[in-house]
């Protein structure tokens, strides 16, 4: 049983694995031109666990830039992980000792991994997102510590490789766009995340646009749920 | 930069990360009870999030070359297109990048 459920995570874990294994590799290059050897990059993989912000450590450490700039460049870059946790809250806080994990793993992919597979009914769900979590941080664990050992070593030209995580993305979009019942949020989502993109820039725009559409998301599910209330009490009548 | 630095700064980087990824389950109680608005909140939040992020991905698009710009839409036009037909995540995601790094490299 555990077995299948291994194998199950591991089938579904294969996108992130080749864009993890990847990009790891490409910030362990980065980590050893800059002088730092590969436990360096393994231990960021291993207690950091972010993508594009562990890139911009790399100058920082080569720099030896101030602990309050790394702090408020990293709030600014990860602050879109709050909204995260909203969708798991449940699940993870029934998960014992693996909780502490769960919320330490949460990461852009396997959110969207976690969010938007239909585990089968037959396997434990709980089981299958923590395979899944655990296999994530594993690839990206050795992309990272593999890419410091190699440094400029490159055994072939995979420029344009970081393209899987976009393909990935567009993937899950289009899923969750078949099943939902209403596509306000992706709309909202998509809307407003071009709308700020414009406005504000490439590396502003992420947490005004999550801010607006859980907002209107939140008005959105009470308008909803008014609706509803208020059709039950007409069948009622 | 000595290692006492670079360790400082790997933990503070690692203890900002984390305390984002944890606020939702301290804010919204660790007990795992949720009223019924945050649960149809965070049942609505990820197509939004995934919306945000599919952008994210494409963001240099405003500012970016003609060229480089045409061989994203390729890659993203042909990952949607199989991915709608045959409905394969990890054929979809093949294609696209085998495509997109072919293109990369031709162009």
């Amino acid at each position: 049983m555990r077995k299948s459920e291994l194998r199950y995570a591991f089938a579904k874990s294969i996108p992130i694995m080749f864009s993890y294994i990847f990009l790891g590799m490409a910030f362990g290059i980065l980590m050893n031109q800059a002088g730092f050897a590969f436990y360096w990059s393994g231990l960021i993989s291993l207690i950091v666990y972010t993508g594009a912000f562990q890139f911009v450590m790399v100058p920082f450490l080569s720099a030896g830039t101030g602990l309050v700039t790394v702090a408020l460049t990293a709030l600014a870059m990860n602050s879109r992980h709050i909204f995260y946790g909203v969708s798991f809250v449940e699940d993870f806080c029934k998960m014992g000792k693996r909780f502490p994990y769960m919320v330490f793993s949460l990461t852009d992919e396997t959110f969207a991994l976690n969010s938007t597979t239909e585990f089968p009914i037959h396997m434990n769900k709980r089981n299958l997102m923590f395979y899944i979590a655990v296999l994530c941080q594993i690839y990206w664990v050795i992309g990272s510590v593999l890419g410091g050992i190699m440094g400029q070593v490159i055994p072939f030209d995979f420029e344009g490789v970081d393209f899987c995580m976009t393909a990935l993305f567009v993937t899950i979009f289009i899923d969750q766009w078949r099943k939902a019942e209403t596509h306000i949020p992706a709309l909202a989502g998509l809307i407003f995340s071009m709308v700020f993109l414009l406005l504000l820039g490439a590396d502003n725009f992420i947490l005004p646009s999550l801010l607006l559409s859980t907002v209107v998301l939140i008005f959105y599910g009470q308008y909803k749920s008014t609706n509803i209330d208020t059709k039950g009490a007409e069948d009622h009548e | 930069m000595n290692n006492t630095q670079i360790l400082l700064t790997i933990l503070v980087s690692a203890a900002i990360t984390i305390c984002l990824r944890a606020a939702p389950f301290v804010f919204l109680g660790r007990k795992g009870e949720l009223g019924p608005r945050v649960r149809s909140l965070g049942n609505m939040l990820p197509a939004a999030i995934m919306a945000t992020l599919v952008v994210y991905c494409l963001k240099t698009i405003p500012t970016g070359a003609w060229g480089e710009n045409l061989i994203t839409i390729v890659g993203v036009a042909a990952t949607a297109l199989v991915h709608i037909w045959k409905k394969n995540t990890i054929l979809s995601i093949t294609v696209g990048t085998v495509l997109y790094m072919i293109l990369v490299h031709i162009l």
